[in-house]
């Protein structure tokens, strides 16, 4: 397979600000890196199959074969990927748009059980601590 | 006979249709679930008779040639991993139904019974296809299916488990775009057979590359460490019938795809099969001492998902026949049992208002049927004889024992001590629970299965089901030695790939 160096750069541009947004904590800036991402990972798919070649319909001057047609598969599986990204994107607005109804706040929460964790162990450090300050003037008397 | 592999996919899809027009007649969408999954659970038996007898079935999809169309393969590891599926669907439809889940009347269309035709047809899928492709594909039709269930009802808290889970996916998926592109690229090919054979002329270390990178899209999809704090985060916060489905499928069909794409497109090459064992260690270890600290039933099962997939790991990085055996008699049996084991929390969470450990306790004065079905599964996790978990463990043990490696062995200390952890996760659950004076009932604020939580009487078909479930593993432990024999045959099969290359390309 021959690659374009065009291609290969942006696709190499959607992986990185794709990335650089999933990271972030906004839940519309990882829906959008996600859309980057995909869109990167889609023209890779497209570009797997090689440069573009000549128009499929269209005979070659000279009436030479259409040999150098570019291969449908990756073009095929291109458009079913597109679909499918597309589809699950609209449900992940459609789940920003109805936390954002629920929280009033744009921002990937935490895990409430892990918080949970955390803070019954604060809690019983500080049980200990005191325990072990109320024991002391017992063990001096 | 080969009308029967594409049935599993298509049949589902269609009465997942038909149950959108019956939406208004519940009855007869409750009645037609079941009669597609029953129906499928029926082709996938035979299919699985017919696959041991004949070897591989395939199906070329649209008659397009092999290469180029879609091949539908089913082979005896494919068959045997429908059949308990099929199997587990069934049981957990029961559940749900029985629960009520299914239709509670708060959405304008009861979108629970397609979602979950949906679901059925992805996992078939997902085992049935020979194509690389297609498996995104097949991936994509269960875990759309699966967002909408973990989101059912929108509720705070499942819509905020539902993004991480979402967005987990969804990176997942786009990796694997990504690296079916690279092996298209690479080979020319994205048919699993095709590429088998092509893929030896390309150079050993984009080999390895695209190896390594097939085994992180699908150890987020199984849940591998350090790709697994998705699973325990997202999984507790779905109604139960939709958890323990999650739990005993999606995973597994991770799972699945490592394995076949680990034995059929690459053979181990490099390293690949120490650094499945190094994960099956630090899976098995992490996921574990995560259930010892969690103080909710829901938490500690899903985090022993996360652990027991190393036990899967552990067969497949051997190599071996009897490794490869183990991971696949393993897998049934955690499909069946890990599934039980939330069905069972279900019930607990039902009568207790809560699946808080600290909250809950002396269950087994108040409904000791519940802790006879709650005991059963939860031993045989643990590896307690004579239950299926001990049958299936001692296959991988002794597997990587034979092996002999410093690695193997050191995986098998780590499988032994993962189960003796398992015991003291799955006993902490029970002494908090079902020992102990009994607890006031105090239904958590926004509990998942928000349908009349907390009262006395269970309907009588959420206890069958889950019968049925816990009688399920206890089948595995009857037929473990026929089991065994078609787990070996399968591996053969995985091992030497010349029957699946010529069943597909002819």
């Amino acid at each position: 397979v021959t690659a374009n160096l065009t291609i290969a750069v942006v696709i190499g541009v959607l992986y990185t600000v794709g990335t650089y947004l999933l990271l972030q904590r906004t839940l519309t800036r990882i829906v959008l890196g996600l859309g980057l991402l995909a869109h990167g990972a889609n023209l890779l798919l497209l570009h797997s199959g090689g440069r573009a070649g000549d128009a499929p319909f269209v005979t070659p001057k000279g009436g030479a074969t259409l040999t150098e047609t570019a291969d449908p598969l990756p073009q095929a599986m291109v458009l079913t990927a597109i679909v499918i990204t597309f589809g699950v994107t609209a449900f992940l607005l459609a789940l920003a748009y109805r936390s954002w109804l629920l929280t009033r706040a744009d921002e990937v929460q935490d895990d409430v059980e892990d918080r949970r964790v955390q803070r019954l162990g604060a809690e019983e450090e500080a049980r200990r601590a005191a325990a072990a300050l109320q024991r002391r003037p017992e063990d001096e008397a | 006979m080969r009308v029967l592999v594409p049935l599993p996919v298509v049949l589902p899809l269609i009465a997942a249709g038909l149950s959108i027009v019956l939406a208004r007649r519940r009855l007869l969408q409750r009645l037609l679930s079941m009669v597609t999954l029953a129906v499928t659970f029926g082709a996938s038996c035979v299919l699985l008779a017919l696959v041991d007898r004949d070897g591989a079935q395939v199906v070329q999809l649209g008659a397009w040639e092999a290469p180029i169309g879609i091949s539908l393969v089913a082979d005896r590891l494919s068959a045997l991993l429908l059949v308990v599926s099929q199997a587990v669907l069934l049981a957990v439809l029961l559940y749900a139904v029985g629960q009520g889940i299914a239709e509670s009347g708060r959405w304008p269309v009861d979108i629970f019974h397609a979602c979950y035709l949906v679901l059925a047809a992805g996992v078939s899928m997902a085992f049935l296809t020979g194509d690389l492709f297609n498996l995104f594909v097949a991936f994509e039709v269960m875990l759309v299916a699966s967002y909408v269930l973990l989101t059912l009802g929108g509720g705070a808290a499942q819509v905020r488990a539902g993004m991480t889970y979402v967005v987990v996916s969804l990176l997942s998926s786009v990796l694997l775009v990504s690296v079916v592109g690279l092996v298209y690229a690479a080979t020319g090919t994205v048919n699993m057979a095709d590429v088998a054979v092509r893929i030896q002329d390309v150079p050993e270390g984009l080999r390895l590359a695209l190896g390594l990178t097939m085994l992180v899209v699908f150890g987020i999809k199984a849940a591998v460490f350090p790709l697994f704090s998705w699973l325990p985060d997202s999984y507790p916060t779905a109604p139960s019938p939709v958890t323990a489905v999650f739990a005993g499928l999606l995973t597994k069909v991770g799972v699945y795809a490592i394995i076949r794409t680990q034995t059929l497109l690459f053979t181990g090459e490099g390293a690949t099969g120490q650094v499945l064992l190094v994960f099956a260690v630090l899976t098995m270890l992490v996921g574990i001492l995560g259930a010892l600290v969690q103080d909710d039933l829901k938490r500690v099962l899903s985090f022993t998902i996360v652990s027991h997939i190393g036990y899967m790991l552990l067969g497949l990085g051997l190599f071996s026949v009897a490794g490869l055996a183990g991971a696949i008699v393993y897998t049934v049996h955690h499909i069946v049992v890990q599934t039980t084991l939330f069905l069972v929390a279900g019930l607990v969470e039902r009568r207790e208002g809560t699946a808080s450990l600290l909250r809950s306790g002396g269950l087994a004065k108040l409904a000791p049927f519940t802790a006879v079905l709650y005991l059963v599964p939860a031993l045989s996790l643990a590896g307690i004889p004579p239950l299926s978990g001990f049958v299936a463990k001692v296959g991988l043990l002794q597997a990587g024992l034979a092996d002999g490696g410093v690695l193997p062995v050191v995986a098998v200390a780590a499988a032994v001590l993962t189960s003796l952890l398992t015991l003291y996760a799955v006993v902490r659950v029970w002494v908090a629970v079902f020992w102990g004076p009994v607890a006031e009932v105090v239904p958590d604020a926004d509990v998942s299965d928000a349908i009349d939580v907390g009262v006395a009487r269970t309907p009588p078909l959420m206890v069958l089901a889950s019968t049925v479930a816990v009688l399920g593993g206890l089948l595995i432990t009857v037929v473990a030695g026929p089991l065994y024999g078609l787990a070996e045959r399968a591996a053969d099969d995985l091992v030497d790939r010349r029957g699946y290359v010529t069943a597909v390309l002819g």
